[in-house]
């Protein structure tokens, strides 16, 4: 049952999604450095491990496992 | 897709890619200006190394600061396989809160090792003022197309510093579907950390010790007592993650993502440095107990985030839900706005801010006249709080085209009241202070 309805929500969603996006001679845009999700590793790296050391919560948008003795 | 034309190469650029090529054992085929220059574009990508570096400094005010220095090197090969090795150093050093509450009087506390104490003065939060540690980190990262729509990475993590070792590996598989403009993917992480403090692991719940010192005639007695504190010398955790991801194109100018994260940590997660304050009902603290948590935690999030690119400026924002059988759950707002201010310089605003709830055996003290709990801390960290980053970018690109930033910001912690009722003394003092902090970033890439 789960597995069913996870199956039809994630062919609900790549159906739904198909309408989206662009031709590959659109991407000027998205295909910038600065658009890129992460456009700064280092910055994220850094933020990851002042926040990680000095709040209860990690990962999300990377993992948030071990790493230091900080936490 | 790289834009950017690829820049003349600078001494410090050849040499490194020399070092790191050394370090691999591998040859160079290129790394002098003139073959850059005469080669191909695809020659260029095959010999080359691209360097990022970054020093940040950052500060609390009367607590701990930190300077960590990180250099990354990234080769991109033929078939767009990338490497990417990265360096970090850090040191810190400074006080930190030791979880025992504030009190009219001077208060004296145990080090850690046992060597030794200090004290805190009245109505002043107890921050244990030995926090020193150097830290190296290794990471290195291999992501390579696997099938047509398939790109497989896998990387290796260790971490060392004084009384810590974290080993870790990672795998991820993504797929490119809908002409690329939607990908799923799926990583997994494992660490295995091993944490041997000075002074050993505590007996959970242990009375903190008096201190011996080294030449004192009542010193193997101290001694003795001390070590009756410890359990072992050092203890060993592991962290399993899964993450699901979701990326798609919306149109030309805005992309979205969307992760859902598992994490799964078993085996020693107190911090042995911290206390809890035992208080009679006036609010005097009696005594000093050694901190006790769950040895397991699962926490899970999700996470969304969008860029859109305006005509000129690029918005990114994010937020993130996380929730975990420790009954914290919290809520991370971050958004940057890049706004160029000519066609090589930028300035980029940040606001991020952040909201948890208090672990459930999160106490700021422990009562004198109840029996001591099953699992307690008085670690903010896991208490009910909130906090919020401000800060500013400014980067610019160089006339040799490499990219030079800096960054400020301020982040401040608010630490609440979760409904614990203080009693006598203790209403008069800061149970929940709050921090401030500074960080200040260079960040240079060649």
């Amino acid at each position: 049952m789960v597995k069913c309805s996870l199956l039809s929500a994630t062919i609900l969603l790549a159906s739904g999604c198909s309408s989206l996006g662009v031709q590959p001679w659109e991407r000027d845009l998205l295909a910038k450095d600065e658009m890129a999700l992460t456009s700064s590793p280092i910055d994220a790296a850094l933020d990851d491990h002042i926040y990680f050391s000095k709040e209860a919560s990690s990962g999300g948008k990377g993992f948030g496992g071990g790493g230091c003795g900080c936490n | 897709m790289q834009l950017n034309k690829k820049k003349t190469p600078i001494n410090m650029k050849a040499a490194l890619t020399i070092a790191t090529s050394a370090l691999l054992g591998t040859v160079p085929t290129a790394v002098n200006a003139a073959d850059e220059v005469s080669n191909s574009a695809k020659a260029q990508q095959e010999s080359t190394w691209d360097f990022d570096t970054a020093f940040l400094y950052y500060s609390e005010s009367d607590r701990v600061s930190a300077a960590e220095a990180i250099i990354a090197a990234t080769k991109t090969f033929e078939n767009d396989e990338v490497l990417n090795l990265k360096l970090t150093i850090d040191a810190l050093t400074g006080a930190s809160a030791n979880g025992a509450t504030a009190q009219p009087n001077v208060q004296t506390f145990t080090r850690p090792s046992g060597k030794g104490s200090y004290q805190t003065q009245a109505n002043e939060t107890p921050l244990d003022d030995t926090f020193k540690d150097t830290r190296v980190q290794l990471n290195a990262q291999w992501t390579q197309p696997l099938a047509e729509n398939y790109t497989g990475s896998a990387g290796v993590h260790i971490s060392k510093e004084y009384d810590y070792l974290s080993l870790g590996v990672n795998g991820n598989l993504a797929y490119d579907f809908n002409q690329k403009n939607s990908t799923v993917s799926l990583g997994l992480s494992y660490f295995q950390d091993t944490f041997e403090p000075e002074g050993g692991i505590p007996v959970a719940f242990a009375s903190m010790p008096t201190a011996f010192g080294d030449d004192d005639v009542e010193s193997s007695n101290a001694k003795a007592d001390f070590n009756t504190t410890r359990r072992i010398d050092s203890d060993d955790k592991t962290t399993a993650d899964i993450m699901i991801g979701f990326t798609q194109v919306i149109n030309r100018r805005m992309l979205t993502q969307f992760n859902y994260s598992y994490s799964k940590v078993d085996g020693y997660l107190n911090d042995p440095f911290k206390i809890l304050s035992v208080v009679d009902n006036k609010g005097i603290a009696q005594d000093y107990r050694y901190e006790n948590r769950p040895d397991s935690r699962v926490k899970q999030s999700l996470f969304a985030q969008t860029k859109y690119h305006f005509d000129e400026n690029i918005i990114d924002v994010s937020y993130r839900y996380m929730w975990d059988d420790w009954k914290i759950d919290s809520h991370t707002i971050d958004s940057r706005l890049r706004i160029p201010l000519s066609s090589n310089s930028y300035i980029e605003p940040h606001l991020r801010f952040y909201q948890q709830t208090a672990a459930d055996f999160y106490q700021p003290f422990l009562a004198q006249e109840n029996s001591i709990p099953e699992f307690a801390s008085a670690d903010y960290r896991i208490g009910e709080m909130s906090a919020y980053t401000v800060g500013v970018k400014y980067g610019m690109k160089m006339s040799d085209g490499n990219d030079l930033s800096f960054r400020l910001e301020y982040y401040r912690q608010d630490p609440k009241d979760s409904g614990h009722i203080a009693p006598g003394a203790l209403a008069e003092v800061d149970l929940y202070e709050s921090v401030d902090a500074v960080l200040f970033q260079v960040s240079y890439s060649f």
